[in-house]
């Protein structure tokens, strides 16, 4: 009787070909570690993936550097209207001014030049002995040419200046343009590597059936999430080094904190962005869908969260929604850590803004996720 | 596995409309049906991947709420279309696939027992057609499943490709395990179902043994003829259903199908009857009675159709 019963519980079926294993597994043949090393091999078996990840943000780090190099005292380029005698004359007075390179040109010529941006200022005499100065105010090198152009023209008619000025010049480490950027660089980096590492992964499985093929099987769909936070964890310690790295040995940048409040930082960014990513591939069940969301989330913050210049250079209306941005966090965070060796307590209001995001982005995904 | 009363309504397109099912321990079961039959539906209902309108599903004693984790390790799944990740290798899928369950059997048996050898270390992408199908039964069988499901095993394979894959399954079969598959091929149904449920609009149409359901036909063979030069209405049902040995005559199409009891018989009967009336015959084929012959006579549409 009791064998019957037995039997109906769990049914003796015929001997396989060998006795199903139950031994002890080695830590490879776990799922976890399965499943993290699957994001490994498909990450590093496609290389447009280690490019974009790896090799572009040094490209661009490399260009900016080179575009924005410090450069002795830019020189502005200036046109003078020839055609008279006035203008013969100013274009020889201004000629020999320091940081000015002066072109004669006829007047459509110089109205052109003007337009195109090829010379900062027109500087024409008005035909009563004065002198007009076209220029677009709004530009910065069209504000100098006319501090410059001016200066030079009131000095050779014999100006003094009442106060006596000494100048020192100084070129600091952790205050030039590549400075800033390369934080910048690293935000945008980790942001990418979470929404699009994520994203298009998950995305692609669905679509495949893959993700339904793996819900089949007594797979925890936990570790199957916990898989891409693990991978994201390894690829980002690469990204600090290969990006921080290079930066510090190509262009000198500091790291004047410690390097592992950079690390927790980045690594609390990571968290959110992966959150951020998955909420945007909770439901999305075509690449092209997924790409838009992706887009629509990340362009935003690649103009507004200070990247490539200051977020503080947007109206002052517009800060608070900037300032909550993830990435704008995130950035200043970076930056105050790198730059201003900025201690833990500096960068904890951010730090808190990266959290919010990430327990908020996590409980949403969680709660949309569609395994189908 | 037992089923009752299974209904799925996806907006107004009814899926399944109140299917019952019973699969014994060890047999080998077939839906067949065509394309949008339902068969999907229900099997993935069966799979716990989706959940029924109404109905009740318990699968090896257990039901999908309760215990869906203990099923998991015991059971076997094919889906109808998946793609496994083109970038890894044979060996890496079923490893992968290996470390979900708690025992199972090893990672380069399976691979031997679907012939991918020596494919262990390409890429999934680089697979042929029925190879990816083979990989696909290995993930499926690498958790040593006591049921086995298989969703369109053999769907746009060629010739030899699935005859490889109906090996496998009958040796599945002969190891003991209960399989579950659907399919649209007859001949795949004949050859690897101890029974199949004829499927069509959601219901279950007909049920038996491939030769119970072919012998409730009362039809041994079927002879399909064409006679061009006959003007419209010369040849009638009635009178072919009267010729010696005929049990049903259908016309689809100008070409008439005639269900046979005695193939000795009715032909020569039929040959008389066509030159009695001065008609000339076009063509004439005879086959055994299949299941698609069953499908025929039971929809009066042809499975491949549909």
């Amino acid at each position: 009787m009791s064998e019957l019963m037995q039997q109906e519980e769990r049914p003796a079926h015929v001997p396989m070909m060998h006795e199903p294993s139950v031994e002890r597994r080695p830590w490879y043949e776990h799922s976890l570690a399965q499943l993290t090393l699957v994001r490994f091999r498909e990450f590093a078996r496609e290389p447009e993936a280690v490019f974009w990840t790896f090799a572009f943000p040094i490209i661009l780090a490399l260009g900016l550097g080179v575009a924005f190099r410090n450069k002795p005292a830019d020189v502005v380029k200036i046109a003078v209207v020839r055609g008279t005698p006035a203008g013969d004359t100013l274009a020889a007075r201004l000629g020999s001014a320091k940081g000015l390179k002066v072109e004669s040109m006829d007047d459509s010529t110089a109205a052109r030049a003007l337009r195109t941006g090829e010379v900062a200022l027109v500087a024409q005499p008005d035909g009563s002995g004065g002198v007009r100065y076209r220029f677009d105010d709004t530009r910065p090198e069209g504000r100098s040419a006319r501090f410059l152009t001016d200066d030079a023209l009131q000095r050779a008619a014999g100006r003094r200046d009442p106060v006596a000025v000494n100048e020192t010049h100084v070129s600091e480490k952790g205050s030039r343009y590549i400075d800033f950027v390369v934080p910048g660089l690293l935000g945008m980096n980790i942001m990418g590597g979470g929404i699009w590492g994520l994203g298009f992964a998950i995305v692609e499985a669905r679509r495949k059936n893959l993700l339904k093929r793996l819900v089949s099987t007594p797979m925890r769909r936990s570790q199957y999430l916990a898989s891409f936070l693990f991978s994201r964890f390894v690829f980002l310690i690469l990204e600090i080094v290969v990006l921080v790295g290079a930066a510090a040995w190509l262009f000198d940048v500091p790291v004047r904190g410690s390097l592992l409040q950079l690390f927790v930082v980045s690594f609390v960014s990571a968290l959110a962005f992966g959150g951020l990513g998955l909420l945007i591939a909770s439901r999305a069940r075509t690449m092209e869908g997924v790409s838009g969301l992706m887009n629509l989330t990340m362009m935003p913050m690649w103009v507004l969260s200070g990247v490539f210049f200051s977020s503080t250079n947007f109206p002052k209306a517009a800060q608070p929604v900037i300032q909550a941005l993830p990435l704008t966090a995130s950035i200043n965070a970076l930056r105050a850590t790198m730059l201003q060796g900025a201690g833990w307590g500096a960068v904890m209001p951010s730090l808190g803004i990266i959290v919010a995001w990430l327990v908020v982005t996590f409980a949403l995904a969680l709660r949309m996720f569609r395994w189908r | 596995m037992r089923v009752a009363g299974l209904r799925k309504t996806y907006g107004d397109v009814t899926a399944v409309d109140g299917l019952d099912l019973t699969v014994a321990r060890g047999e080998c079961f077939g839906l067949l049906g065509p394309n949008g039959a339902g068969k999907t539906t229900t099997i993935e209902i069966c799979e716990g991947l989706t959940e029924p309108d109404a109905g009740e599903v318990e699968v090896l004693g257990r039901q999908w709420r309760t215990d869906e984790r203990a099923l998991r390790e015991r059971l076997g799944i094919q889906l109808q279309e998946t793609q496994l990740s083109e970038k890894l290798t044979v060996d890496e899928t079923v490893s992968l696939f290996r470390s979900f369950y708690e025992r199972g059997r090893r990672v380069e048996e399976v691979i031997d027992v679907v012939q991918l050898g020596e494919k262990r270390s390409a890429r999934v992408g680089k697979l042929s057609g029925g190879q990816k199908q083979r990989l696909a039964l290995a993930c499926a069988i690498v958790g040593d499943p006591e049921l086995l499901f298989l969703d369109e095993p053999t769907t746009g394979l060629d010739p030899q490709s699935r005859r490889q894959l109906w090996d496998l399954i009958v040796e599945l079969r002969a190891s003991g395990r209960s399989i579950v598959l659907t399919t649209h091929y007859m001949d795949e149904a004949e050859k690897l179902c101890d029974r199949v449920a004829v499927v069509d609009h959601g219901h279950v149409i007909a049920l038996g043994t491939p030769r119970e359901l072919i012998a409730s036909l009362g039809a041994e063979h079927v002879v399909e003829f064409t006679a061009p030069d006959a003007p419209a209405g010369t040849l009638t049902v009635e009178t072919l259903q009267q010729l010696n040995g005929v049990r049903a005559a259908r016309e689809h199409d100008g070409r008439w199908t005639l269900e046979v009891v005695g193939l000795a018989r009715a032909v020569p009967a039929l040959l008389a009857e066509l030159s009695r009336r001065g008609l000339t015959l076009g063509e004439l084929t005879t086959h055994s009675a299949t299941l698609e012959d069953v499908f025929v006579s039971l929809t009066g549409r042809q499975l491949r159709d549909v």
